[in-house]
């Protein structure tokens, strides 16, 4: 019994990681309809980016998490800029090639300036503590309520202010938003900036209990697709739900099935779920 | 002045350099070495090129293919020690029933979803053969697989006979690419590509013609895989990761995707390119990802799309002189297939 609670809360860890992530996604996704197969590198980024912040700099935690967000959230701006804003017409297919190109740039050059090691990564909150029984530590509760507060602050944002707004507006019609005045280069822009946050915000919080290192990216955004499937490509509240069924399915597919293979559960839940039904599960009409 | 003559030349003496390249190299075994192993990436790539280049499917499953050609092909030599040509004829079939029967799922899906799916696909079929040990050796790799098989007198016991047995395979594939592109079909798969819903709605079966292809396409995975077995002798996991879908991919972009000379071109460049640039080994998508990146955004049609359309810009300019009647036929073709282009960027936009 005990096993399961323990585990239970590491999928709550997990998933929480995975959702920040399926979440830049979808926005992404939501907005542009392109899959962002760079996303995992914008994650990568963030750790690495975090790591240096604190070791090099010497700052603190919570600055170089900011640190981190900006400047990932820069590299997403400038993604969208100079790829795919000049690819918004051509063929669909070439939007996932340049992201595949970008997704390779990125991490051959992470491993260039930061080495192909494997970097754990400091954390102020180390220390353990007792609730209900359970042994936790402090990083992974403070995964769970960061992750938390972080998507409150993003649908308070959505809903409650006008350029939230904007995003929603331009994600339900890209021309109907512009002809209502909507700028809406400007909120790409801004939404690949809130996408890149979220994956540094989502690494930043996971390196500690993981590692640091250059291809830490690829299974954590393949998961995020499966999220994004999952949940209905551009849906909001689906990335979350999506991240932590996920989460919480490999935490107990790691303890009852077998811990080899905790990593194919997801691929293998997203070849069932687009056996069945080809256009993902609440997959709304058209788009 | 006409192409059809300008290719009956072009064509045999590219053939005929191939053939004596060995001999113009003085048997250099490491020159003909990475030749040999760039026709056989060039199998693989033309796969991926009738799948995403004329039907426009984007597979990035297509190394996890190519890694079930080369593991069935070891498996039954070395396990099953099986005679070398009927495990390469069975590695083929393996590949393609394979294909067929993931092509049936997957092919439903499309777009976006069609290339997540095969992502996904991909990862599946390369931690299946890194984790299960006992077929596969895991990451130990298969060891000793044998050399091709005598065939009558011809023994394939050096660089030499492996380059041309090789070469043999690759002009095989271009023919057969050819003939499917200028046939019925070629036009029926880029009448897909350009638009589902159209080509449905003129009595195409989109999906019979699709699953064809993607059989196709994981056949010359196959067959290039089972060639990279025989003829490197050792494989491990690493050839079914991602990494070398995407290596394929940048051979295709590079070259032209949706051309028929673009993986020859693209593959050779890239391969002597990193040949060039060993020390860069690790560091080398530094510069070939910008680079793919690029290519998509202003030579969509890599190199040879790019070639061929300043060809026709200046012919363009000179027909203005001379008669239009004496337009070659694959002038003619190339507006078309411009046109049609076009006409799928206005729709998307």
């Amino acid at each position: 019994m005990e096993i399961l609670i323990q585990q239970l809360f590491n999928g709550l860890t997990i998933g929480s990681v995975y959702a920040l992530v399926a979440l830049g996604l979808t926005l992404v996704y939501g907005i542009l309809h392109i899959p962002n197969f760079a996303h995992g590198a914008l994650y990568m980024m963030g750790g690495y980016v975090t790591l240096t912040m604190m070791t090099k700099f010497g700052l603190h935690y919570w600055i170089a998490i900011f640190v981190s967000i900006i400047v990932v959230g820069l590299i997403g701006v400038l993604m969208e800029r100079l790829v795919f804003h000049p690819l918004r017409e051509a063929p669909p297919i070439h939007d996932k090639i340049a992201a595949i190109g970008i997704l390779l740039f990125l991490e051959a050059f992470a491993q260039k300036i930061w080495g192909a090691d494997y970097q754990s990564m400091p954390t102020p909150y180390e220390s353990v503590v007792q609730i209900f029984g359970l042994t936790i530590t402090m990083q992974r509760l403070l995964i769970v309520i960061a992750a938390i507060v972080v998507m409150i602050l993003l649908y308070l944002f959505l809903k409650k202010t006008y350029t939230g707004a904007t995003i929603i507006a331009m994600s339900q019609n890209r021309e109907g938003a512009n002809l209502v005045g909507v700028n809406t280069n400007k909120v790409a822009m801004l939404t690949f900036m809130i996408s890149g946050g979220l994956a540094a915000i989502a690494s930043s919080l996971s390196a500690p209990i993981n590692l640091v290192f250059p291809g830490m990216g690829q299974l954590v955004i393949l998961k995020a697709f499966v999220i994004i499937i999952l949940g209905g490509m551009g849906s909001i509240p689906g990335a979350i739900v999506g991240g932590y069924i996920l989460g919480f399915s490999e935490s107990l597919g790691a303890t009852y099935i077998s811990n080899d293979y905790k990593d194919i559960i997801a691929f293998v839940l997203l070849v069932i779920i687009l056996t069945v039904k080809p256009t993902g599960l609440f997959s709304k009409g058209g788009h | 002045m006409s192409t059809i003559s300008n290719r009956k030349i072009v064509i045999p003496v590219l053939i005929l350099l191939a053939v004596f390249f060995p001999l113009m190299t003085q048997n250099n075994t490491y020159i003909i070495h990475v030749m040999t192993l760039s026709f056989i990436w060039m199998i693989g790539v033309y796969g991926l090129n009738l799948l995403a280049g004329y039907t426009g499917y984007l597979s990035l499953a297509h190394a996890g293919f190519f890694a079930i050609g080369a593991y069935s092909l070891g498996i039954l030599t070395v396990k099953a020690q099986m005679n070398f040509w009927l495990a390469f004829l069975l590695a083929l079939v393996i590949t393609s029933v394979i294909g067929l029967i993931v092509g049936i799922i997957a092919l439903r899906t499309k777009e976006h979803f069609f290339a997540i799916y095969t992502l996904c696909l991909g990862y599946i079929l390369y931690l299946v053969i890194d984790k299960w040990e006992s077929l596969t050796e895991g990451v130990r790799g298969l060891i000793g697989i044998p050399a091709p098989a005598n065939i009558g007198p011809i023994k394939f016991d050096n660089e030499l006979s492996n380059y041309y047995l090789v070469l043999v395979f690759l002009l095989l594939v271009v023919l057969v690419m050819y003939r499917i592109i200028h046939s019925l079909s070629g036009r029926t798969y880029i009448a897909i590509r350009n638009s589902e819903d159209l080509a449905q709605t003129i009595g195409i079966s989109t999906m019979k013609n699709k699953l064809t292809v993607f059989v196709l396409s994981t056949f010359f995975a196959g067959l290039s895989g089972a060639l990279y077995a025989s003829f490197v002798r050792f494989i491990g996991p690493d050839i079914g990761a991602i990494q070398i879908t995407f290596d394929l991919l940048t051979y295709l972009l590079v070259g032209g995707i949706g051309t028929l000379t673009g993986p020859i071109v693209g593959t050779l460049l890239i391969v002597w390119l990193s040949q060039f640039l060993q020390d860069l080994q690790d560091q080398r998508m530094l510069i070939f990802g910008p680079i793919l990146t690029l290519l998509v955004i202003f030579y969509p049609r890599g190199i040879v799309g790019g070639v061929s359309s300043l060809f026709q810009m200046i012919r363009s300019k000179g027909s203005q002189k001379s008669t239009t009647v004496s337009k070659g036929r694959t002038a003619k073709e190339m507006v078309i297939e411009k046109n049609t282009i076009s006409d799928k960027q206005v729709k998307e936009g």
